[in-house]
Order: structure tokens, then C-alpha cells, then sequence
């Protein structure tokens, strides 16, 4: 274990930064929704398929995949394309399905011919990528799915509804999975890539708790799909979907930087701005010791975040490869949630000012965003059952189910 | 997620990646992981507190203390690893003295090793920064040759703040009493701060220097010892003139020595609870399998880990000498002491009846961390400290 780069690392390092610098493209006029999943807006997709594509072509994407993939061959380049477009404070890119999910599943399962068809426009953002896992009846307890797929010849007919689908009213393709077996749970599940533009597909918004629409239904009724549309074997698909969210729960080395532009720490470092402006008792929350302590405590597990990444590296010090990529998901979700909460409790009668109240506290923003962490300790499998995952896979613990 | 991945890049920029911990520390922490599990430090400790009708002996540790395997300890280079190669050292970071002090705590060694770590850091400091620099290092010579140590620092009231003394010095004699000094019945010599007319200095004292009074506190945790140390008219060596720039030149090291024995401990607790959970059965079911065990076990880690990565950042900023290295070690500190709580709660209540006996070793490192919680300050403390540099 090395923190050294080599003199290419370090000049690509350089490029990337100087890219990024002179190319950061102008605010939209309606702003950005504050995560990629809440994207719904053509105005909002062509604004970030453009810059996807900009940052494709300056290959801060798909920077290790091979050409052959649409991908630009080089070799240990990709972490520091991330990195920098994470430092960068840029918007964040739309096809974070496509490149956090899909990609990866494509590359380790997808036959030659899938992988050249569809991985180049992933990249480029051209085809926005939704993900078609949870059903009504099958949410934590995924592998209850019950969407069919039956063979018509070389083809495929699927008939059932998936629930929760971001980017769905924008997607090209949705990462599907459909019972082929009725008589075996686990390996009874077929991984597909689902047209979205085919015949029977019908998306229909779901609104959230916070009155915005970011998610889907989407219904399937008799849709076709050619047998070459399917990943790997017939079933199959639930050992495939399991190294699709490894991807997705952050283990995997990704293709391109998912996430949002903001540092981790811009939450808790406005958070303690707010409590030096605000008062209470005359005097400003952060001069008491209570507001302080619970301040501190969520700066300090926040560093903790960032340096369980640092300990990661090192296979003397990190406890196993998967110990701690596995505890991302649940601890970055629940103290981002806290710190939420914090807020509110910090803002008082204020916190019941939303979006649009002339009075309300940077817009209404602690509030919607309190609401939307609710996304992040249920989706992807919920905290409960990370839990469970952490008990079982790191510790041994027996299987809860 | 993804975001928090990348992050530490950037935010420790100055520092290495891997936290200055590299192929050198990973084999000494082995050597040492193998040494204490060969020592099985434990079995002493029974052996002197079983079938007494006073275990804690009035707060004296009979037996306990492993005199033999301390010789080796210090021939393995141990204690001298951490002292400047100027006074015959090896110069090493707070990095590696950190990786040794976590074993310490896996294996609730009794030792003076992790007291006598922090006044080498103490001793250290001086020799870099204050007019009394040689003197230190006649000292630091002392712990390379075999000596122990420990601070007397605190005073009466149990005050955290580096000035807390309650010995004053006049003429180079110190007169008062220093209370909690850790690891009394093991160490050689004291490093003692004092008030000479308001303004702290340092001094080194051997303990039995004319004049040195000790008696014993009867202390709750069985793998340490701690007691008050009363000078009247003691002759002893300055070691610094500036003693509060010195102390708090050195807190963030003493701060992480003891992050890491905790998060090595807390790291014995949770795989004995787990383990545990996966045996014991009730409603026909190892009660791993029941969600109300499982996962406040996976919390346990959860704590653990946030706590080891704090506290080798905090070391890692150290050795930088990073702007950061104050608030990296009171992070380090407030992670492990709230660790330190939170695992040994779950574990003793997940172990159920048997994690409440005397018999289970649950007991030695509930009682262990405790202890840790509260050296130099428990989390509330330590977020008061770090809130001054946000």
C-alpha cells in the first residue's frame, strides 16, 4: 500500500483539475434538484446530458474501460477523474444509474456484443438508465419479486409493475429483473435490459412526502424483449443483482463519480455557520455548549466517514476488503439524517417554513432535505436491512430471515 | 456514499494516504498481536484476584503485572521505539507507537508501556522545543535503557486543562500532591508539571526519590493501577521551562495512545459478543439470528471502526505536525470514549447473566475501557476542546 502517484497519475491529476476549472458550465434557471434522482424535467436532463457528455469527452468518465467499449484505455486513471470531479463542486451527472449500476454489471456479466451496444452511450449520457428491482411486494425482501418473464421463442413476454423507479419518465433502458421460475426463489430470477420506448411499458409519477414528483411506477403489460437482452444466464439474475448493488452500496470500482459535487463536510460546516448567526438566550447557539456538543459530535463522525475511506486502503488496518465499503450505505444515510434533525431543532418555529415561505430559512432547503434523507435510509436496501448484511456477511452472524 | 470515498484525499493532503502506516508498522503490530496473545496476559490477573474475599487487594495489583514479559518488551525495542534517535531511540512516528498501544488494548495487557509512551511523547516534545532540551534527553536516554514511566499532571479537583496541577516548586523542590498517576506500581520515574509562581514547568523525578510519598487508589479496573503522589521538599530535574506550550505540544499524542487502546479493546468486545451470539441458543436459535441482538452488534462495529479510523488520523496528523493535529486527536478521543461506553454496555448486556459475572472477561474489559473513557477526558470534554479550533 502506496499513497504515492506516479508522474502519469499526477499530470492527469492536472489536466482533470484545469478541465474542470475552465469548463464548469452556468447555473440552470430553474435550480438543479438536489439529487440526480429528483431529476424530472427535460429542461434539467438536456442541461446535464450535455455536460455528462462534455465530461465523457474529456475523459473524466469511463477513463480505465477499454476502447472497445467506448471507454478511453487507460490504466489506473479513473479514481483521480473521480476524485477531482468530486472536489470540483460541479453538477453532478444525470446517468448515475447507468454509470454507478449498469456499467459495472454490464462489464463483469454483459456478452461482448452488449457491452459494445450499449456501454458507449451510457457513458456519453445519451441513454439514461433506471433500475426496475423493487416491486410493490418485494422491497427489503427483494428476491419475493414477482414481475414474470416468459419465453415466447427468442423472446421474452413480461407482465408485472415495478415501484420506485427514479429517472423512469427519462430512461432509455431499465435494469430488470423478472421471476422465470415460480418454484425457486433465488435462482428463479433472470436479469434483463428492459426497453423503456417498447410497447406496454406505462411510467406514471409517484409524488413524495416533500410534494415534488422524483420517482415512478412503471407498469408492464405484455412487453416483448429478444432473448440477446438478457444478462447471463437464465436464473441467474439474483447473483447478478447482488454484484449490481455491491456497485450501488459503493464496494465496487465505479466507471465515473456517482455522487453529488458537494463536499461531504459543506452540511455540517453550514450547519455550524447557522448556529453562529443564530441566538438563543441572547447570545449565539454555538457559545452553548449544548448546541456545541451535538455539533461537534456530527463534524467528528463525519471525519470518521472520511477516514474509514483513508483506512480502507490499507489491508492491515481495514478488518477484511468489505468490512467497512459495507457500512458506507447505512452510516453516511442516518447521519445525514441526524444532522437534519439537528437543524430543524436548531431553527425552531422557523423549521415549519417550506419552500417558497419569504421567511423560511435558506428556502425551506433543511426541511425538504431532512425529508429526502428519509430516500437514503430506505432505498437500496433499507438500513434495517444493512444491518443485517453487516451481522451477517462481516460478522458471521446467522441469517435473519 | 461514493462522495465520502474520495474525500480523505483531499481533506489530508499534507499527510500520507495511508497514514504513514506501512509494511514496518503492519509487522510490528503482528509481533506484537502474537506477543500478548503468548503472554495471555489474563491468566496472572485471575490467578491473583481468584477466591480472595477482596479481589482488588486495597487497589494493589499482586501478581498482575508481568515483570518477565516486560523485560522482553522493552528488548523487543518497544519503549524506545518512539524516542528520538538523538537520545538513542529509534525515532519512530506516533503512527507505530499507536499500532503497539492498540494490541496493548486488545489484549487488556497490564503495563506501564502506554504510560510510558506518553511521557516519551511529553519527554519528546520538550527536546524539540524548550531551553531545557538536553535535559530531556538525559531522560528519554533513561526510557531506552529499560526505565518506565508516567505523568503526574492532574491535581486534586480531577481538572483536565494542561495547568491542573496542584504541586508547586520552589528552588527546584516540589512540595503538593499529584493525583490519578496511572500505572503507580509499575513505573520508575515520574514526569511531573508544577507551578513555580503561576508558571508551569516540567520536572523528572524516580519515584523513589527522597521525599516521594505513594499511596494506592482502589481502582474498579483490574489490568491497571493508579495511586497519588505526595512531594515534600523533592529535588527534581526541569525538563521544561515552558511547560504548558509543552503539555500542549504533546496532548494530541497522549489523547491518541490512549483512542488506540480503546478502539482495541472495543475490537475484543465486539468479536466476543459476536462470537458468542453465533453459540448461545435460546428459542432454539443461536440469538445472533434475532434482529435485537444482531444489529446492535453491527452498531458495535460501526463505533469500533469510526473510532480506529479517527484515531490513526489523529496519529497521522501528529506526525504531519498538521495544523489539524488538535482537533484530529480530541475527535480521536470523544469517537473512542463514546466507543468505549457503547461497547461495553452492549457487550455486557448481550452476553446477558454470564457478562455480568466476575467469572467472564466481559467484566475485565467493561472495566477496562471504562477506565480509558476518562483519561484525559471523556467525549463531552473532548467536544468542548475540539469546538475551539471549528
Amino acid at each position: 500500500m502506496t499513497g504515492q502517484e506516479t508522474a502519469e497519475q499526477k499530470e492527469f491529476r492536472q489536466q482533470c483539475r484545469a478541465w474542470l476549472q475552465e469548463n464548469r458550465p452556468p447555473p440552470t434557471a430553474m435550480p438543479l434538484p438536489q439529487a440526480a434522482y429528483e431529476v424530472t424535467t427535460q429542461a434539467h436532463r438536456n442541461y446535464l446530458v450535455d455536460w455528462q457528455a462534455k465530461c465523457f469527452e474529456a475523459e473524466l468518465i469511463a477513463t480505465d474501460v477499454s476502447r472497445d467499449y467506448g471507454g478511453h484505455g487507460h490504466d489506473g486513471l479513473q479514481q483521480i477523474a473521480s476524485s477531482e470531479v468530486r472536489r470540483a463542486n460541479v453538477p453532478y451527472f444525470i446517468n448515475w444509474i447507468g454509470l454507478g449500476m449498469a456499467a459495472p454489471t454490464l462489464l463483469i456479466h454483459g456478452t461482448e456484443a452488449q457491452k459494445k451496444t450499449y456501454l458507449p452511450t451510457i457513458f456519453t449520457g445519451e441513454d439514461i438508465w433506471c433500475q426496475g428491482f423493487s416491486e410493490p411486494g418485494a422491497g427489503s425482501d427483494l428476491v419475493n419479486l414477482q414481475t414474470s418473464a416468459v419465453r415466447d421463442g427468442d423472446n421474452w413476454v413480461i407482465n408485472g409493475s415495478k415501484v420506485w423507479t427514479s429517472l423512469g419518465q427519462l430512461a432509455k433502458y431499465m435494469l430488470l429483473l423478472a421471476r422465470t421460475d415460480k418454484n425457486d426463489k433465488y435462482n428463479g430470477i433472470t436479469y434483463f435490459i428492459g426497453p423503456m420506448e417498447h410497447e406496454g411499458v406505462t411510467v406514471k409519477p409517484i409524488h413524495k412526502m416533500t410534494g415534488e414528483a422524483g420517482f415512478n411506477e412503471v407498469f408492464l403489460d405484455n412487453v416483448v424483449i429478444a432473448d440477446h437482452m438478457r444478462i447471463d444466464e437464465v436464473g441467474l439474475g439474483w447473483k447478478v443483482a447482488m454484484s449490481t448493488l455491491t456497485s450501488e452500496r459503493g464496494a465496487a470500482q465505479g466507471v465515473g463519480a456517482v455522487a453529488s459535487s458537494n463536499s461531504p463536510f459543506a452540511a455540517i460546516e453550514s450547519l455550524i455557520e447557522l448556529a453562529k448567526r443564530k441566538t438563543r438566550n441572547g447570545k449565539p447557539m454555538w457559545d452553548d455548549s449544548l448546541w456545541r456538543d451535538k455539533l461537534v459530535k456530527l463534524y467528528e463522525r463525519t471525519e470518521a466517514a472520511a477516514q474509514n475511506a483513508r483506512r480502507t486502503r490499507i489491508n492491515a488496518l481495514n478488518g477484511g476488503a468489505m468490512r467497512i465499503p459495507l457500512q458506507g450505505k447505512v452510516t453516511g444515510t442516518e447521519l445525514g439524517q441526524e444532522l437534519h434533525q439537528l437543524a430543524l431543532s436548531m431553527l425552531g418555529m422557523e423549521s415549519s417554513l417550506y419552500i417558497g415561505d419569504p421567511n423560511a430559512e435558506n428556502d425551506g432547503s433543511w426541511l425538504l432535505g431532512y425529508m429526502n434523507t428519509y430516500t437514503g435510509t430506505i432505498s437500496g436496501g433499507s438500513s434495517e436491512i444493512q444491518r443485517n448484511i453487516l451481522g451477517e456477511r462481516v460478522l458471521g452472524l446467522p441469517k435473519s430471515k | 456514499m461514493a462522495q465520502s470515498q474520495e474525500h480523505s484525499q483531499e481533506h489530508s493532503q499534507e499527510q500520507s494516504k495511508d497514514f504513514g502506516f506501512g509494511e514496518e508498522q503492519a509487522l510490528l503490530k503482528d509481533q506484537a498481536r502474537k506477543f500478548i496473545e503468548d503472554k495471555q496476559p489474563l491468566l496472572a490477573l485471575r490467578a491473583a484476584t481468584k477466591g480472595t474475599e477482596d479481589p482488588y487487594h486495597g487497589g494493589e495489583r499482586p501478581g498482575s503485572f508481568d515483570v518477565a514479559a516486560w523485560h522482553e518488551m522493552v528488548a523487543l525495542g518497544w519503549t524506545a521505539l518512539a524516542v528520538p534517535e538523538a537520545a538513542g531511540g529509534l525515532g519512530m512516528s506516533l503512527v507505530t507507537a499507536v499500532a503497539v498501544a492498540e494490541e496493548i488494548g486488545r489484549g487488556a495487557m497490564p503495563t506501564p508501556l502506554t504510560s510510558t509512551l506518553q511521557s516519551t511523547f511529553v519527554l519528546r516534545q520538550a527536546s524539540e522545543q524548550d531551553a531545557k532540551s538536553q535535559q530531556a534527553i538525559e531522560w528519554l536516554k533513561k526510557i531506552v535503557e529499560g526505565s518506565s514511566a508516567s505523568l503526574a499532571i492532574q491535581g486534586a479537583s480531577g481538572s483536565l486543562e494542561v495547568d491542573a496541577t496542584d504541586i508547586t516548586v520552589k528552588n527546584n523542590k516540589l512540595n503538593g500532591v499529584a493525583y490519578y498517576v496511572q500505572d503507580i506500581q509499575k513505573v520508575d520515574f515520574l514526569v511531573v508539571s508544577a507551578k513555580e509562581a503561576g508558571h508551569l514547568k516540567l520536572f523528572c523525578v524516580e519515584l523513589n526519590a527522597e521525599g516521594v510519598d505513594v499511596s494506592y487508589d482502589r481502582i474498579v479496573d483490574l489490568t491497571r493501577d493508579q495511586g497519588r503522589v505526595s512531594f515534600s521538599d523533592v529535588t527534581a530535574t526541569c525538563i521544561a521551562e515552558s511547560g504548558e506550550d509543552v503539555l500542549n505540544g504533546a496532548l494530541p499524542a497522549l489523547l491518541t495512545l490512549v483512542s488506540a487502546d480503546i478502539s482495541g479493546g472495543c475490537e475484543w468486545l465486539l468479536q466476543t459478543t459476536a462470537a458468542y451470539a453465533k453459540v448461545r441458543t435460546q428459542f432454539d436459535r443461536p440469538i445472533g439470528f434475532f434482529q435485537a441482538v444482531k444489529h446492535p452488534i453491527v452498531n458495535m462495529m460501526i463505533a469500533v471502526d469510526e473510532s480506529r479510523s479517527l484515531t490513526y488520523a489523529a496519529a497521522a496528523a501528529y506526525d504531519a505536525d498538521s495544523d489539524t493535529c488538535h482537533r484530529a486527536a480530541h475527535f480521536a478521543k470523544s469517537n473512542a470514549s463514546d466507543s468505549a461506553e457503547f461497547c461495553a454496555n452492549r457487550a455486557t448486556q448481550l452476553h446477558g447473566g454470564i457478562g455480568f459475572t466476575w467469572e467472564h472477561d466481559v467484566q475485565i474489559y467493561h472495566k477496562r475501557v471504562m477506565h480509558s473513557q476518562q483519561l484525559f477526558g471523556d467525549g463531552y470534554w473532548q467536544r468542548q476542546m475540539a469546538a475551539n479550533y471549528l
